[in-house]
């Protein structure tokens, strides 16, 4: 985000701020150019697989949405978007699986409750430890307290908790879901990613920016890392399918009209959050909030609370990404904690973002279906230009090619969003359709 | 007293193994925070690249450490760190120079590193697979088992090869740095860069040159600390994410542009991951029948599981911002 240094017309007139509408050829090129695609993919590789597709990048527009608040109006880098997805899919998958009657018919549930309980309340005296102070104990002595009991209390109940937890495991598998309808999933996703955003924003949102990056990429990996480990709750690695969609499944309708059922739901949803969007950006607070991402002293100066704009902003970011995640996952039917990986989850959003236009809720939603498009061709053509190389290879040089070659073919893919990346940033860092910024004269 | 000696072997000897390794790496990004003010995504595969050069040179040249006695990819570290650093000063002119010509804000070359890591990501693993390596390709890795003189005590204190020249090549690069940014024009030219950029370079230092050896001494100790947890463990070309983390944290608990407080928020972080996975009911044990009869000790009494590891750095991180964000020694930039 460079400040451009703009000429002061020497002629200005207040008549002359109103902007004149001009024609967009821009956009109405970008769009058609991608209703092309579209249709190309449509006739290459039929409609179940393209409707499959359009659905996937839908889910991607609200996670890039949710990128193109932080990053686009407020200017925070959220480097770990996987962990609030991952966190909507595990909420959708909690609430929407069928209730397991091996766990909640026995006493193990209680057990469980017991054990959050005396979590509860351990929080509690730790809590209140710290604040003995205001009975007269003297600081130091007070830390120490509250320092040794927490220790104690937390290794108590962490030790009770891998009792139950193993025995879930053992007894009943996992937790099981709460065989509620999947949209009461995906709001509680974008609740609880909204959550985890407030905590990680409220710790690093008035530090350096470079924080916030660090922050978000390592809460990313240990939300990851729980809910891979977690067997109890999320069966792990063994992962939970089928999850029930809110649409009438393919069963009933067929692959091609239930994906295009499901297609009209996240249309809707994009389309309201794009309208509340659009009026949040125009209104007062979108202002403000432009403001300070481009003048913090001057937007303080006038007396604007820069971090709870922040920290509203972040937090309203990631609610996007765990309604995002919850509605990615629901469709995909599976819930696998490894198959959130930062490339997927993280870095294909940020390139979304960056090309189509940060700060433009229409070039963001460009950006998201096109660079999906981009993704999804991307891999039988990066196994097509492999096997043409081994092909070559073996023929004319008699090289002999590595067993992993479909693994390794993927990795090329990594590089090509790096270097998307590093390029965009360089030769278009306001991306497609760049962010129109009213000027006066 | 055979817990003492499990104790030492978990935790005094692992401890320090991760600790040597984050404050190299640590080192390295604090000191490019301190002269280019950005955090270094791209670090943590600048380390597997010095890796996987080592491992190539290594596979190239299998018998080359035998003549001399040491393994083969020690040999071949100089020549992966002149490599590691050549990398670093050519990423820097490709990728972050045009950047900062344009004056971008830091959290911009924080993407912009985020895009090298990915491009070095691929490279990597284009090229050495996704599974894990020995570097020992021709030679064997000794261990040592030290059995301490007290009665009853069966169990030794081991401690491998590798882990020796890790302790002993740490100690040569702190010295050596400290040495270079205190008695050395260049050093003393980084220090006052660091210090106020303006005015050094109106004092006639060439900022240019700093930077270019900053890359260079960035790159060749991430080829170092790559190629040392390479060769104590597998090499592995994806670690980089769970590295970057523990390695952003010690700079940060050191407080960030200070290269001696990197080194000790290196231990710090290694020690706490080390000491939360370790099972404190083994050194409990001893004293079981002096506990009260109501007083059932678990089996296990880690603070996390090893599963979770990566949980520490971050906890320390989110303390550390907290309660001190200028860090334990107060940094420079904040």
């Amino acid at each position: 985000m460079n400040q451009s240094t703009k000429t002061r017309n020497p002629d200005y007139t207040p008549q002359d701020a109103t902007p004149e509408r001009r024609f967009p050829l821009r956009e109405l090129v970008l769009f058609g150019a991608l209703l092309a695609a579209i249709l190309a993919v449509y006739a290459v590789m039929g409609a179940a697989y393209s409707t499959r597709m359009l659905v996937e990048a839908a889910c991607y527009a609200i996670l890039a949405l949710g990128l193109t608040i932080q990053w686009g109006y407020a200017g925070q880098f959220n480097a770990g978007v996987m962990g609030f997805v991952a966190l909507g899919g595990f909420c959708a998958m909690l609430f929407s699986v069928p209730v397991n009657d091996a766990f909640w018919g026995t006493e193990l549930p209680s057990e469980l409750g017991r054990v959050l309980l005396y979590g509860v309340a351990a929080t509690l005296v730790v809590v209140a430890a710290t604040k003995l102070d205001r009975l007269g104990v003297p600081k130091k002595l007070r830390t120490l307290i509250a320092i040794v009991l927490a220790v104690v209390l937390y290794l108590v109940v962490i030790s009770l908790l891998r009792d139950v937890t193993s025995q879930i495991q053992s007894q009943a598998g996992f937790v099981g879901g709460f065989g509620l309808p999947a949209w009461v999933g995906w709001i509680v996703g974008g609740a609880l990613a909204g959550g985890v955003g407030y905590f990680i924003g409220h710790i690093c949102l008035g530090l350096r920016s470079d924080y916030l990056a660090i922050a978000t990429l390592g809460i990313a990996e240990i939300i990851k890392a729980f809910l891979k480990n977690s067997d109890w709750l999320t069966r792990g690695t063994a992962t939970v399918s089928p999850l029930p969609w809110p649409t009438p499944g393919p069963s009933e309708l067929g692959f091609t009209l239930a994906r295009a059922v499901y297609l009209s739901v996240t249309a809707v949803v994009i389309a309201v959050i794009f309208f509340l969007l659009h009026r949040a950006y125009h209104a007062p607070w979108g202002r403000m909030v432009r403001a300070i991402r481009d003048n913090e002293v001057s937007s303080a100066a006038m007396g604007k609370d820069i971090n709870k704009r922040r920290l509203e902003i972040f937090v309203l970011g990631c609610i996007l990404m765990g309604l995002g995640g919850g509605m990615l996952g629901t469709f995909n039917s599976l819930f696998d904690p490894q198959g959130y990986l930062p490339l997927n989850h993280t870095f294909l959003v940020l390139v979304m973002v960056i090309l189509g236009g940060p700060g433009n809720n229409l070039g963001t939603i460009f950006g998201a279906v096109a660079v999906y498009i981009i993704w999804i061709m991307s891999e039988p053509l990066a196994l097509a230009v492999m096997h043409m190389a081994v092909f070559i290879g073996e023929g004319w040089f008699g090289w002999e090619p590595p067993r992993n070659l479909e693994s390794r073919a993927l990795q090329a893919r990594v590089f090509v969003i790096g270097l998307l990346i590093t390029l965009v940033l360089r030769f278009a860092p306001k991306g497609l359709l760049p962010e129109k910024i009213k000027t006066h004269g | 007293m055979n817990e003492l000696v499990f104790f030492i072997n978990n935790v005094v000897i692992a401890g320090s193994v991760t600790g040597s390794i984050y404050a190299i790496g640590a080192i390295g990004v604090t000191l490019i925070f301190s002269i280019m003010r950005f955090a270094h995504f791209a670090h943590a595969d600048m380390m597997t690249f010095g890796a996987f050069m080592v491992l190539l040179l290594t596979t190239a040249f299998p018998a080359a450490g035998a003549s001399i006695g040491v393994p083969t990819a020690l040999v071949m570290l100089p020549l992966a760190m002149l490599l590691t650093a050549a990398l670093a000063v050519g990423v820097d002119k490709a990728f972050y120079k045009p950047l900062r010509a344009h004056g971008v804000k830091p959290i911009v070359m924080v993407i912009g590193s985020l895009g090298v890591t990915l491009m070095l990501q691929g490279l990597i693993r284009l090229f050495a697979g996704t599974s894990g390596q020995s570097l020992y390709v021709d030679d064997r890795k000794e261990i040592f088992r030290i059995a301490l003189p007290f009665e009853g005590v069966r169990a030794p204190i081991v401690i491998t090869e590798p882990q020796i020249y890790l302790f002993v090549i740490t100690l040569v690069a702190v010295v050596a740095l400290h040495l270079f940014l205190n008695r050395s024009r260049l050093g003393k030219a980084m220090r006052a860069m660091s210090d106020n950029p303006e005015l050094a370079q109106a004092s006639g230092i060439n900022t240019n040159t700093i930077v270019a050896v900053t890359w260079v001494i960035a790159g060749g100790l991430a080829a170092i600390a790559g190629t040392l947890l390479s060769l104590d463990v597998t090499f592995k070309p994806d670690l980089s994410f769970f590295l970057l983390l523990p390695i952003f944290a010690a700079a940060i608990v050191g407080g960030v542009g200070h290269p001696y407080g990197a080194i000790a928020g290196g231990f710090v972080v290694g020690f706490a991951e080390t000491l939360a996975v370790f099972n404190w009911s083994v050194l409990l044990r001893p004293f079981r029948d002096s506990f009260p009869a109501w007083l059932e000790l678990p089996s296990n009494l880690a603070f996390v599981g090893t599963e979770y590891k990566i949980v520490v750095p971050f906890f320390i991180l989110v303390a550390i911002l907290v309660w001190r964000p200028t860090g334990l020694f107060k940094g420079k930039v904040i």
